[in-house]
C-alpha cells in the first residue's frame, strides 16, 4: 500500500509541447473530418454534381498541390538542419517553407478572383456544370460552390497561420540564435506544417479529383 | 510585490498566469451569468403563468419593456428562451465547474505547480471575455440578440425565413469563440493530467474530481472541433450567403439540408450533456467520501464507469432526433445505445449509496449539495429513459417534459455540483469560511422550490404542453393546467430569491468570513495539506504521493480520521 510507484508515461520522451501539438492535430482533424464528411453528405443526397474539372482548373491546383509537398520537404531540411546545429541551414530552408506557403495562397487567391470576376469561358463552362445564366462562381452560387469555398477556404486559413508560426519561428531563430537545443520549437512547428500538407492531400482529392 | 505595485496589479489579478487566479476569474465570469441567465428564466415563466400581462417592477418590467408597456411581446420572449439556454449552458455552468474548479483544481489535486501551459491559460480565459462581449453585445442590436432556440435549428436560424437581424450571427460567432476557449482549456487539462502528476500519483490514485474534469476536457476536445465546422458553415450561411442548411422554398439553388445541422448539432450536443456532468459526478464522489468520513465505495469501478459513459455518450445523439423521419432501424441503435448508458450510470450511483452506507455522515453545506445531486440526478437519469425509448419519445418530443428532464439533469444536477464545490473549496479558494447556517438555509430554499418547478413542468409535457410556446392560454387543453403554470412561476420565482442569501453568503464570506484553517473539513487530497495563501508554484517541494484520494477512518492512522494522499502511513 505504501510504496511509490514512479508515473509511467506512455509518451516516451516526447516535450509537453509536442504532445499538445498532436492533440491539436487530432482535433483540428476532427474540424476538417466535420467538413469533408458534411460535404460529403450533401453531395450524396444532390442528383446534379459537377464533374471535376468542368469548373475548377485541376492543373493549377495540381501544382500548387506540388509546391506544398515540397515545402513539406524543406520543412524536413529545416530540422535536420537546425538539429546538427546549423542556424544558416534552419533560416535558409525555413525561408523557402514560408515563401512555398505564400505563393500556394497567392495560387489559391488567383484562383478565388479568377471565380468571383468571372469571364466568357467560365459562364460557358458553369453552363455546362448545370449553372446556367451564372457569370461568375461564388459561395451563393450553389451547394457545390459553398462545399468548394469553406472546404478550400478553411484549409487555406489554416496555411495562411501556418505562414504565421514560420514567420514567428524564424524571428526568435535569429534573435535567440537557436542551436540544436530549441530544435523541439521547430519540430513542433514541422508538425503543424505537415499536417496543413496531409489535410491538402485529402481536401485536393475530394474537392477536385473525385 | 512591493516595487513594482502598479505592474503587479495587472500581471497578478488581470493577465496573471497563475490557474488559481483564472479559475477565480472564471468564477466570477460563471456567477455572472448564473444570475444573468436565472433572471431571464423568471421573465419566461412570468410570460407562462401570466401571458401578456405586464411584468411586474421587481422582475423590471418597466426598464425591459418600456415600449410594450411592461409585456412581453413574442419577437422578446423567443429572445429570452434562447439566451436563457445559451447562457446557462456555455456560460455559466461551463465556466463555472470546467473553468473555475478545473482551473483551480486540478494542479493542485496532482501536485502540479501549475497548468502545463500557463498562457494558453490566460488565453483561454481572455477568449471567454471576449465571446462573452460579443453576445451582450447582440442585445444592443434593432433587431435584438438572437431568438431561434439554443439548438439554434435551421430554418428558425436561417437569414432567410428564419431570425431577422445580425443577433443570430453574433449569437453563432460568440458560441465559436467560446468554442474555441474550451478547446484551449481541454489541451491544457488533458496534457497537465497526463504529464504533471507529483510522482506516486497513478491514474488509480487521482480524485474522481480529477477523473471528471479529464474525461470532460477529452470530450471537448473531441467534440467542439466538430460543431466549431457545424458553426462556421452556419456563419457562412448567414453572412456570405450559401445554402447549406436550407432547403424546400426558402432556398434559391437545391442541395442544402437543415437536417445536416441536426446531426452535427447533436453529435456534439450530446457529449455536451456529459461534458459539464462528469466535473459533477466526479466532485459529488470524493465529497460523499469526505463527508461520510469513509473511502469511497469502488473507486475503481466508478472511474471506469465514469469513463464507460464518456465513451458511449459519443454514439447516442441520434435519441435527439427521433422525430425527423430517420430510419426505424437507425432510431432502435440510438435507443438501445442510449439505454445502455443505464448500466454504467447505475454503477456508480449504487457505488455512491455504498459510500453512505453506514458512514458517520457529516451535513454540512457541500455535503447537503453532494447528497442532493443524487436525488436530483436519480430523477433526471429515470425520466431520460421516456425520452431515450422512442415510442414515449414520439408524444413528448418538444414538450415541457423534456424541459423539466433537462433542468434535473442539467440545471439541478450540475448546478448544484457546483454550489457543492463552491461550499467546498471556498475556505481553499479565498482563505475564509462560509456562513455554515446560511449555507443549508440556502441549500433547503433552493432544493425544495427547484422540486417543485422542474418536476410539475413534466407534470404539463405530460399533459402536452409544448415546450416553446407563447402563450399557453391559447389552448384549449392546456386552460386547465394554467393553474400549474402560475404555481410553477411561483416556486421559480422563491428559487430565484434563494440566491440572493447565496450571493450575500458569499460576498461577506469573502470579505469579512471567519479565518480558514488549511484543512476545515479533515479531507485527504493534496490540495489541502497546502497553507494559505498558497503562492504561485503551489508546492514548495513536489510531493510523493503514498495513498489514494479517500483515506479515512483508515485503522492504522491513530490520532485522526484522515490522512492525507502525500502522508505515508505507518503501521
Ligand atoms: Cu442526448
Amino acid at each position: 500500500m505504501s510504496e511509490v510507484i514512479a508515473i509511467r508515461d506512455p509518451w516516451g520522451k516526447a516535450t509537453t509541447g509536442k504532445l499538445a501539438m498532436w492533440l491539436f492535430i487530432i482535433m483540428d482533424g476532427l474540424s476538417f473530418g466535420g467538413l469533408l464528411i458534411g460535404g460529403a453528405a450533401l453531395r450524396l443526397s444532390m442528383s446534379n454534381w459537377p464533374e471535376p474539372g468542368l469548373v475548377l482548373n485541376i492543373p493549377l491546383t495540381a501544382f500548387n498541390t506540388f509546391l506544398l509537398i515540397c515545402t513539406s520537404f524543406t520543412m524536413v531540411m529545416a530540422l535536420n538542419a537546425i538539429q546538427k546545429g546549423d542556424q544558416k541551414g534552419l533560416k535558409n530552408y525555413l525561408a523557402f517553407t514560408m515563401a512555398g506557403g505564400i505563393a500556394f495562397l497567392g495560387i489559391q487567391v488567383y484562383e478565388y478572383s479568377h471565380f468571383f470576376l468571372g469571364n466568357e469561358t467560365l459562364t460557358q463552362h458553369l453552363a455546362e456544370a448545370g449553372f446556367v445564366g451564372a457569370s461568375n462562381f461564388v459561395p451563393s452560387t450553389g451547394t457545390y460552390a459553398a462545399v468548394f469555398y469553406a472546404t478550400t477556404a478553411f484549409h487555406g486559413l489554416h496555411v495562411l497561420s501556418g505562414v504565421i508560426y514560420i514567420a514567428c519561428i524564424l524571428y526568435a531563430a535569429n534573435k535567440w540564435n537557436y542551436t540544436s537545443a530549441q530544435s523541439d520549437k521547430v519540430e513542433i512547428l514541422g508538425l503543424f506544417w505537415h499536417f496543413i500538407d496531409l489535410i491538402w492531400i485529402f481536401v485536393f482529392t475530394v474537392i477536385y479529383l473525385i | 510585490m512591493s516595487e513594482h505595485h502598479e505592474q503587479s496589479f495587472w500581471s497578478k489579478y488581470i493577465f496573471s498566469l497563475d490557474h488559481k487566479v483564472i479559475g477565480k476569474q472564471f468564477l466570477w465570469l460563471g456567477l455572472f451569468f448564473v444570475l444573468f441567465g436565472g433572471f431571464q428564466a423568471l421573465l419566461i415563466r412570468w410570460q407562462l403563468a401570466y401571458p401578456e400581462q405586464p411584468v411586474p417592477w421587481w422582475l423590471l418590467g418597466d426598464i425591459l419593456f418600456s415600449d410594450t408597456g411592461g409585456i412581453i411581446d413574442p419577437d422578446k420572449y423567443n429572445a429570452l428562451f434562447t439566451m436563457h439556454g445559451t447562457i446557462m449552458i456555455f456560460w455559466a455552468i461551463t465556466p463555472l465547474l470546467i473553468g473555475a474548479f478545473g482551473n483551480f483544481v486540478i494542479p493542485l489535486q496532482i501536485g502540479a505547480p501549475d497548468m502545463a501551459f500557463p498562457k494558453l491559460n490566460m488565453i483561454s480565459f481572455w477568449t471567454m471575455v471576449l465571446a462573452s462581449i460579443v453576445l451582450l453585445g447582440s442585445y444592443f442590436l434593432p433587431e435584438g440578440t438572437a431568438a431561434g432556440g439554443w439548438t439554434s435549428y435551421p430554418p428558425l436560424s436561417s437569414p432567410v425565413g428564419g431570425i431577422a437581424g445580425e443577433g443570430q450571427t453574433l449569437w453563432t460567432l460568440a458560441l465559436t469563440l467560446a468554442g474555441t476557449s474550451s478547446m484551449m482549456g481541454a489541451i491544457n487539462y488533458i496534457i497537465t493530467v497526463v504529464r504533471l502528476r507529483a510522482p506516486g500519483m497513478t491514474y488509480f490514485k487521482m480524485p474522481l474530481t480529477v477523473w471528471g474534469l479529464w474525461l470532460t476536457s477529452i470530450l471537448n476536445a473531441i467534440f467542439v472541433p466538430v460543431i466549431a465546422a457545424g458553426l462556421i458553415l452556419l456563419l457562412m450561411d448567414r453572412t456570405i450567403g450559401t445554402q447549406f442548411f436550407i432547403s424546400g422554398g426558402l432556398a434559391t439553388v437545391d442541395g442544402g439540408d437543415p437536417l445536416l445541422y441536426q446531426h452535427v448539432f447533436w453529435i456534439f450536443g450530446h457529449p455536451e450533456v456529459y461534458i459539464l456532468i462528469l466535473p459533477a459526478w466526479g466532485i459529488v464522489s470524493d465529497l460523499l467520501s469526505v463527508f461520510s468520513r469513509k473511502p469511497a465505495f469502488g473507486y475503481k469501478v466508478t472511474a471506469i464507469a465514469m469513463t464507460t459513459v464518456a465513451s458511449l455518450s459519443m454514439l447516442v445523439w441520434g435519441h435527439h432526433m427521433y422525430t425527423t423521419g430517420m430510419s426505424p432501424l437507425l432510431g432502435k441503435s440510438f435507443m438501445f445505445l442510449t439505454l445502455l448508458i443505464s448500466i454504467p450510470s447505475a454503477m456508480f450511483f449504487f457505488n455512491w449509496l455504498g459510500t453512505l452506507w453506514k458512514g458517520s455522515i457529516k451535513f454540512d453545506p457541500p455535503m447537503l449539495f453532494a447528497m442532493s445531486v443524487m436525488w436530483v440526478f436519480g430523477i433526471g437519469g429515470l425520466t431520460g429513459l421516456y425520452n431515450a425509448t422512442i415510442t414515449a419519445d414520439i408524444y413528448l418530443h418538444d414538450t415541457m417534459f423534456v424541459v423539466g428532464h433537462f433542468h434535473y439533469t442539467m440545471a439541478a444536477s450540475v448546478l448544484f455540483g457546483s454550489f457543492a464545490a463552491i461550499y467546498f473549496w471556498f475556505p481553499k479558494m479565498f482563505d475564509r469560511k462560509m456562513n455554515p447556517f446560511l449555507g443549508k438555509l440556502h441549500f433547503w430554499v433552493s432544493f425544495i422550490p427547484l422540486n417543485y418547478v422542474f418536476f410539475n413542468m413534466m407534470v404539463l409535457g405530460y399533459g402536452g404542453h409544448h415546450r416553446r410556446i407563447y402563450d399557453p392560454s391559447n389552448y384549449d387543453f392546456l386552460k386547465p393546467m394554467m393553474w400549474l403554470n402560475e404555481y410553477i412561476t411561483w416556486f421559480a420565482i422563491a428559487l430565484g430569491l434563494a440566491q440572493l442569501i447565496f450571493v450575500y453568503n458569499f460576498i461577506h464570506s469573502m470579505l469579512k468570513g471567519e479565518k480558514a484553517e488549511a484543512n476545515p473539513w479533515g479531507a485527504a487530497t493534496l490540495e489541502w495539506t497546502l497553507e494559505a495563501p498558497i503562492p504561485h508554484g503551489n508546492f514548495e517541494t513536489v510531493p510523493t504521493i503514498y495513498n489514494g484520494p479517500h483515506e479515512y477512518s483508515n485503522p492504522k492512522v491513530k490520532d485522526r480520521d484522515w490522512i492525507s494522499q502525500s502522508e505515508p502511513i505507518s503501521s
